[in-house]
């Protein structure tokens, strides 16, 4: 569905990907973590191409993303994705953030449009919000709202950038659950994310990055299990001592 | 355009010359005039005191309601008239400039003020300063630093606003200039070469305002 | 100080009428150069964050060239000079065939120059929209005349209010000067009638209270707008 091959990228002579490869299958689910500045973040970006890379080859349902004649904005309603910043509009309510790319890039009517927000809302537990403006939500209802505006779109994958990062902790369960949910119903979904319960959980295999490259990928029972790389070791070591 | 003369611009150097120097005389007094004036205005503003600082904002507010042409021909009639002499236009021009101005520094300095941090004041006073050495040691040296760009570009708008004393006669740049494109019938080439002076100035300024922005950000 | 106070002259006829009709030329004046300064200044003010390098160099052109260059000299280059330029015909009907040729001159000379000025405001109000709402746009197919139209603008525009509004009144301002080229507007007026009366403080007294009076009232009343535009739970600027 995804894979990436050989793609680096440089901002000026600072190199943010090195030659990274990976894949996420249909129905797969692929945590991606590691230390800050190791360009997790960039290399999610690029899969919609919001980030260009400068060699190799990235491809999403076999149309190549790095391709001048791709057209990406089909390619991208194609791929939900879901921001650590939330970044849903704020001058409409949070079902209207839903309805508007129903509208007007897949072209439904209103009423269809509608009707699926309802629905998406209802799913992601926020049905008596839905009037609501993004402004009156908290964080944790804020990021349930993106990932059904990515759902909205019927997509065949969801990119996660950090989508828990900027909550505060009570609030991280309500959007790991509906991640969750997702992922058992069979969604294909790419997530950064430094939440090592829910990789356990749910994820089929994790990647690994540092300083721009991909330092190891693997199903997430072997990666738990202490015999990948020390670099790797040390990260997890950190980050679920606390 | 093909019979453009650039000999009318190069026969009036001196001419020309002396009248830029009005122009950035008067520009370099009204900015000095204007940021003392502006500064006094703020700092009344800030300290909150009771009538004085809803006066300066009055003011403030009142002289940005105004067209500076306005507030040019109200001097040029009141000065004579306070003094019961005439004086040369240059006074009465310059007074209503600084008046006119401090209203825009007041606003642009009590921003770079309220942009250092309260706790800087706090610090201030905690250490024994008074409130008015606390503003002249602590918080006016870091409001300065950060405006200086903000200055730069009020000092250009104002190199600009000089040629307004086009309404009263004073030979300035652009009233030397029109007068000699009246009397050689050469207002192409000299309203032309005046645009290109006044951008060559202000661009020079803005890319260094700019230069000093990018200094500050890091 | 020798002066024959005569406010009384304000509200006889002529000078009555000549103010109403000073004020008149002001505001039509003012009008029709913010129609001019706010379309373009918005499709510059776009064009300046769009992602075409042709698109942004225009702008960046533009804003710098009505930006650094005194508006009455611009407004004298439109008057005196344009017209030279033009082929004879086309010259002499700017210069006088067409209808209001000083009153037209100015409308245009400070619309462009202003919208240089609106560019820059539309510029950094779609700035501070931020590089994540675009990203969150595109994320979901939009093409850029989409995001813009969808997301950036509106978003932009109401953060942008109070700047405009003072824009707007730059303007009004600034149409004093189309005086130096003969426009008789509010400011214009009143110098006439110092001139026939010598009753300078009464003339000039009442285009201040004028000029005060309608700046007040224009902010008073976008505050009201950009307090009904307002996005619900969103803290305003001010």
């Amino acid at each position: 569905m995804i894979s990436i091959s050989n793609a680096s990228k440089w901002y000026g002579d600072f190199q943010v990907l090195n030659d990274c490869t990976t894949h996420v299958s249909k129905g797969e689910v692929v945590v991606v973590c590691g230390p800050s500045g190791s360009g997790k973040s960039t290399l999610i970006k690029c899969v919609n191409g919001l980030e260009s890379i400068d060699k190799g080859k990235i491809m999403v349902d076999g149309d190549v993303v790095n391709d001048k004649k791709t057209n990406l904005n089909i390619l991208r309603s194609k791929i939900g994705m879901v921001f650590q910043s939330f970044e849903l509009f704020p001058h409409m309510s949070a079902l209207d953030n839903v309805i508007l790319g129903q509208i007007k890039v897949l072209k439904r009517s209103e009423d269809e449009a509608r009707a699926r927000a309802h629905d998406l809302m209802a799913q992601v537990g926020l049905s008596e919000h839905a009037g609501k403006y993004p402004a009156q939500l908290s964080g944790g209802q804020q990021q349930r709202v993106a990932i059904a505006r990515g759902l909205a779109m019927d997509p065949i994958a969801l990119l996660f950038d950090e989508p828990t990062s900027a909550l505060d902790p009570e609030m991280i369960n309500d959007v790991l659950d509906v991640m969750v949910n997702l992922a058992q119903d069979g969604m294909t979904m790419m997530v950064v994310t430094h939440e090592m319960g829910f990789a356990q959980k749910v994820a089929h295999r994790v990647v690994f990055m540092d300083e721009g490259c991909i330092v190891e990928d693997a199903p997430t029972d072997q990666f738990f299990q202490a015999q990948g790389s020390e670099r790797a070791q040390q990260f997890l070591s950190k980050i679920l001592t606390h | 355009m093909g019979d453009f003369d650039y000999s009318v611009i190069f026969n009036n150097i001196p001419f020309l010359v002396d009248g830029l120097k009005v122009t950035f005389l008067l520009t370099i007094l009204a900015v000095i005039g204007g940021m003392v004036l502006g500064t006094i205005l703020a700092l009344i503003r800030i300290a909150q005191i009771p009538i004085a600082s809803w006066l300066a904002a009055a003011y403030v507010n009142f002289f940005r309601s105004l067209p500076l042409i306005l507030v040019i021909f109200w001097l040029y009639f009141l000065v004579p008239l306070f003094l019961g002499r005439p004086v040369g236009s240059f006074y009465s021009v310059l007074i209503a400039f600084v008046l006119f101005e401090a209203a825009y520094y007041s606003e642009i300095i009590r921003a770079g003020i309220s942009s250092v941090r309260s706790g800087q004041i706090a610090a201030g006073r905690a250490i024994g300063l008074t409130y008015p050495q606390t503003m002249r040691y602590i918080v006016l040296p870091q409001a300065f630093r950060s405006m200086v760009p903000v200055l730069l570009t009020q000092a250009i708008v104002l190199f600009q606003d000089t040629s307004l004393v086009y309404v009263v006669g004073l030979k300035d740049f652009l009233v030397s200039a029109e007068l000699i494109a009246n009397r050689d019938q050469r207002l192409v080439e000299m309203f032309v070469f005046v645009a290109i002076v006044y951008f060559v100035f202000c661009f020079a300024g803005s890319l260094y305002a700019r230069h000093l922005q990018k200094k500050l950000a890091t | 100080m020798n002066y024959n106070w005569d406010w009384g002259i304000l509200f006889r006829e002529p000078y009555l009428g000549w103010l109403a009709d000073g004020l008149f030329w002001t505001v039509s004046l003012s009008l029709c150069a913010w129609i001019i300064a706010f379309s373009l200044g918005s499709v510059l003010g776009i064009m300046r964050t769009s992602s075409s390098r042709i698109l942004r160099f225009i702008g960046t052109t533009y804003v710098e060239l009505f930006r650094n260059i005194p508006l009455l000299v611009q407004l004298f280059l439109w008057y005196f000079v344009f017209p030279e330029l033009l082929p004879d015909d086309a010259g002499r009907w700017v210069k006088r065939e067409m209808p209001m040729p000083a009153l037209s001159t100015a409308i245009v000379a400070i619309g462009l120059y202003t919208a240089s000025r609106v560019c820059e405001q539309v510029r950094s109000g779609i700035d501070a929209v931020g590089t994540g709402q675009r990203n969150a746009a595109k994320a979901i197919g939009m093409t850029e005349r989409q995001v813009y139209q969808h997301v950036l603008l509106p978003n932009a525009f109401r953060i942008i209010i109070p700047p405009l509004t003072s824009e707007f009144l730059t303007i009004f301002k600034n149409s004093s000067l189309a005086l130096t080229i003969g426009v008789v507007e509010l400011t214009a007026m009143t110098r006439q009638i110092e001139e026939y009366t010598f009753q300078g403080f009464e003339a000039f007294t009442a285009a201040t209270v004028i000029y005060s009076v309608v700046t007040f009232s224009v902010m008073f009343l976008m505050r009201i707008v950009e307090r009904r535009v307002q996005v619900p739970g969103m803290i305003s600027a001010r």
